[in-house]
């Protein structure tokens, strides 16, 4: 008897991994042709202020210098880069020319490009540009944007580039009658995604066919397409946007940056190939910020802990202009206020302010990072004040399985309304506790032990995924009867080649070692795609390769009802074989005399919503500050799983991206707007010994109901719960001096300085 | 300036500015793009190559520097379509996904191996602080190469 295919669900070894590993993967800087100029990029190093002149001339006699391009050679206007997602046309004014030219925002905004024979002669280039700013007062905090008096767009006439509202029933009732309240200001700190290979881009232009090819796009391929085609005024299907490998994004990489416009214009300009690598200074200032805001939040509940109301204002300090997804972290701080709870009444503000800062953009977990931070900080000074255990607080407030679909609040001023799609979260949170050893541990709680104060915490997240509309894929069977896959979405480091020929070869029920290839990452194979982002790749490619499947089989069996003389509904299509009733057989490669290719697609405007619980345990020694991470738990339900070994390497990987957000990683300005965090020995991010525990579970049991393949995305939610998590276990581990932590990361510092101030305050 | 070294046995000769780094040398001249560059200021460890069978930061020398040594990159770790036995450890324990940081690792836990083919899970963490990987949170990067320790006891190099 014939098994069933079953490789969606195991832990299968990657396919990527034999190129990794011997070093033969290809990104984008391993890239090289003949005749190629390199570019580099001149940055303003004052933050805000006038141009008044920039003197090349010095910079163009410079032997192997070819040209170098300032904002007065790119036309009038300079190009904007548009929003990619909330493109609303209040945010339009605010975009980012691809190069300043009468005003500069923020520290690393581009001022001028050299053209030479080589980076090196390139970059001295650099410094023989005489640039002359008359500077500005720069603001460096949301507070002073808000107060207007400095403008980064005077004819706009205010900072404020938007006002998004969470809203659900009648929070102002709620908190009037309710029995108890309490407010409290929280914030987060400016960090950044971080992918460990810098950006880079070989763009070349065909001038006899009128065809650009820009190699090293990422994450969005054919959206970034539809822009660049505009700007340079070539039809879509002139330009070829190329991935190669990736070495992450996090949401970061790949997004439009002006670079993505100055490259490929570079190379049309001077006819010859362009490549640009920027340095990991240049990444720090350019690449997209995330995660600076404040809220002021009010929560109203009766006396046994049941929420009534959550109300409040969030400030979002969005940097110097609105980028592609710039508005999607602010957004996503009002929806997710609620996160995985029952919030009748919610009433909720979110400004987004201009700074002289980075623009900001999306980092894995956009804005429920930082909302859940805001959110579970707050509950457990609740269950404090209610006398009312952290864990049955939250358990009393979880959606329950049975009130799923659940609608959470509607986001003004966006018509589409979210509902949560199904699960059981008392499931993931008790799991987690057992994993973790909550009711051994209890007793640990604030006790001090070899002079360091011990502290728990448990919270719950949701993690939403499978942004619509579509995606596409095309299976080719090819004259030898294997399979070829070709994706819309794109791979950013994630293991999407493996998850895909998983995928496809359960649909096809054939063995994985038949499918050649799994393609993505290329406007040239198939006619739309949609890319890397919100947690979709897997959900919404995955039931695409689903439905090439189907029709691919359609197709085969068609074929072999021609030959084999019955039905195509009869023909069976197991073991490389197209099969009739009466036995008579033909191999699939027979089938293709010229290679069989159908694209299919997958169309969807719910998403998914992954959920799961956080555990953590850690000891803060008192007289330095310093935290050590004892345990750390995570468990995830995803709905259905394709590749166990691959969801728990996200997970775990997206724990320590949080304990960096947590801890270590902050983007620091100074008063004038000066970047203080310009390399990797000032921006720290999480090494092998930071922290050595670390346990995550995944679970299956609710697939979800809106895909056929019933996943959930999963890339983000082992970020979600992070930082409110390690800021609840550090708070209990210091409750007997009342310390309370408000603000991350938490450093030795803050908290020394938090046990500091607890102990003055007493005094 | 010329310079002539060995890389992954094989004798080069090239011609480079003084200022060019070994990474670069690697990279844009010998086209052993292998050997990643991530900071270009002795952080990240993906530039790490083997000098003389030390692991150093091929950012922070110059490839004049290199001269008559004998470099090993992660090309040269493998000699034929297989894997070596750290290799497959890091496929099996799932020690990478972007990969970028991956040559690096290899190359400084190869290094550590063929030293210390009995280190422990904190040694390991010790020596492996000095390369950033930000998919795995590293957990994974131990299990394999504490795994891997049991081929460099048996064969000396782990080929």
């Amino acid at each position: 008897m014939r098994t069933v295919n079953a490789f969606v669900g195991q832990p299968v070894e990657r396919l990527e991994d034999f190129r990794f590993v011997r070093g033969r993967g290809q990104y984008v800087d391993d890239l090289a042709r003949n005749d190629m100029l390199h570019a580099a990029i001149l940055r303003s190093s004052v933050a805000h202020g006038r141009i008044r002149n920039i003197e090349v001339s010095g910079a163009r006699k410079i032997p192997g210098v070819h040209a170098v391009v300032t904002a007065a050679d790119l036309g009038t206007p300079v190009p904007l880069v548009p929003m990619r997602l909330q493109p609303m046309p209040e945010f339009k004014a605010f975009g980012q020319p691809v190069m300043a030219r009468d005003k500069v925002r923020y520290v690393g905004e581009a001022l001028a490009m050299v053209l030479a024979n080589s980076a090196a002669i390139a970059e001295d280039a650099l410094s023989a540009i005489e640039v002359d700013i008359e500077p500005l007062p720069a603001i460096s905090n949301w507070q002073a944007s808000a107060t207007n008096e400095t403008l980064l767009f005077e004819n706009k006439g205010s900072n404020v580039t938007m006002v998004f509202r969470a809203v659900r029933g009648d929070a102002s009732a709620a908190f009037k009658d309710a029995p108890y309240t309490r407010r409290e200001r929280f914030s987060t700190q400016r960090h950044t995604a971080l992918p460990m290979e810098p950006r880079g881009l070989l763009a070349e232009w065909d001038a006899a066919r009128g065809r650009m090819i820009v190699s090293g796009a990422a994450k969005v391929l054919f959206a970034n397409r539809r822009i660049l085609a505009k700007q340079l005024d070539l039809a879509e299907d002139a330009i070829d946007m190329i991935e190669y490998d990736v070495g992450g994004s996090f949401g970061a990489r790949g997004e439009f940056y002006p670079e993505d416009f100055l490259i490929p214009f570079a190379a049309r300009l001077v006819g010859r190939p362009v490549k640009w690598t920027e340095d990991r200074r240049e990444h720090l200032m350019t690449m997209n910020h995330a995660r600076e805001a404040a809220c002021d939040v009010g929560i109203a509940c009766t006396r046994d802990g049941i929420i009534l109301g959550l109300r409040g204002h969030a400030f979002v300090d969005m940097g110097a202009y609105m980028r592609t997804n710039g508005a999607v972290g602010a957004r996503n701080i009002a929806q997710f206020m609620s996160g995985a709870y029952r919030v009748p009444n919610i009433d909720l503000d979110v400004s987004l302010l201009l700074s002289n800062k980075t623009p900001v953009g999306t980092y894995r977990g956009p804005g429920r990072f930082e909302t859940d931070f805001f959110r579970e900080r707050l509950f457990d000074m609740v269950a404090r004040d209610l006398g009312i255990d952290r864990v049955a607080f939250r358990r009393r407030n979880l959606v329950a399985a049975d009130e799923m679909p659940y609608a959470v609040a509607a986001i003004a001023p966006f018509p589409s309304k979210d509902e949560l799609d199904s699960g059981d979260y008392q499931a993931t949170l008790s799991r987690c506790l057992a994993e973790f050893g909550w009711a051994e541990k209890t007793k640990l709680q604030g006790g001090c032990i070899d002079d360091r104060y011990h502290g728990l915490a448990a919270c719950c997240f949701i993690e939403g995924g499978a942004a619509g509309p579509k995606e596409s894929a095309r299976l080719v069977l090819e004259t030898d009867g294997t399979l070829t896959v070709y994706m819309g979405s794109s791979g950013v480091g994630q293991g999407l080649e493996t998850a895909f020929a998983q995928i496809a070869a359960d649909a096809m029920d054939m063995p994985m070692g038949r499918i050649n290839n799994v393609f993505h990452g290329s406007t040239t194979y198939v006619s739309d795609g949609y890319g890397s982002y919100h947690s979709r790749s897997i959900v919404m490619g995955g039931s695409a390769v689903l439905d090439a499947a189907t029709k691919l089989k359609a197709a085969m069996c068609a074929e072999a009802a021609r030959r084999l003389n019955c039905g195509a509904a009869e023909v069976s299509l197991a073991d490389g074989r197209a099969t009739a009733p009466d036995g008579k057989s033909v191999l699939w490669a027979e089938l293709a005399p010229q290679p069989l290719s159908v694209e299919g697609a997958f169309s969807n405007h719910k998403h998914t919503w992954a959920y799961g619980a956080h555990a953590a345990h850690v000891a803060v020694d008192v007289k330095t500050g310093a935290v050590e991470l004892i345990d750390y738990v995570a468990v995830e339900n995803c709905g259905r799983m394709i590749n166990p070994l691959t969801l728990k390497g996200q997970l775990v990987g997206a724990v320590v991206q949080g304990l960096g957000g947590a801890f270590l990683e902050h983007l620091a300005y100074d008063e004038n707007g000066q970047l203080l965090t310009g390399s990797l020995a000032d921006y720290l991010i999480p090494t092998a010994s930071d922290f050595p525990r670390i346990r995550g579970y995944v679970m299956e049991s609710h697939p979800s109901p809106i895909n056929p393949l019933g996943a959930k995305g999963a890339g983000e939610g082992g970020i979600i719960p992070v930082g409110g998590v390690i800021a609840n276990a550090i708070a209990d581990a210091l409750s007997s001096f009342g310390v309370e932590p408000r603000d991350l990361p938490l450093s030795p510092a803050r908290i020394w300085q938090l046990i500091r101030d607890a102990r003055n305050s007493r005094d | 300036m010329p310079v002539t070294f060995e890389v992954n046995g094989k004798p080069v000769s090239v011609e480079v500015e003084p200022r060019l780094t070994l990474a670069d040398c690697l990279r844009h001249h010998l086209r052993l793009t292998g050997t990643h560059v991530g900071c270009e200021h002795g952080i990240c460890g993906s530039c790490t190559v083997l000098v003389d069978g030390a692991a150093v930061r091929s950012c922070l020398i110059l490839a004049v520097q290199a001269e008559d040594t004998k470099v090993v990159t992660v090309e040269g770790l493998s000699r034929d379509e297989g894997l070596t036995p750290l290799q497959a450890s890091f496929r099996k324990h799932h020690a990478l996904q972007c990969g970028f940081c991956t040559p690096g690792m290899i190359t400084t836990a190869h290094a550590l191996l063929s030293e210390e083919p009995d280190c422990d899970a904190d040694r390991v963490r010790e020596v492996l602080s000095g390369n950033l990987c930000r998919c795995t949170g590293y957990i994974p990067i131990i299990e394999a190469v504490l795994e891997a320790r049991a081929a460099y006891k048996r064969g000396g190099n782990g080929a």
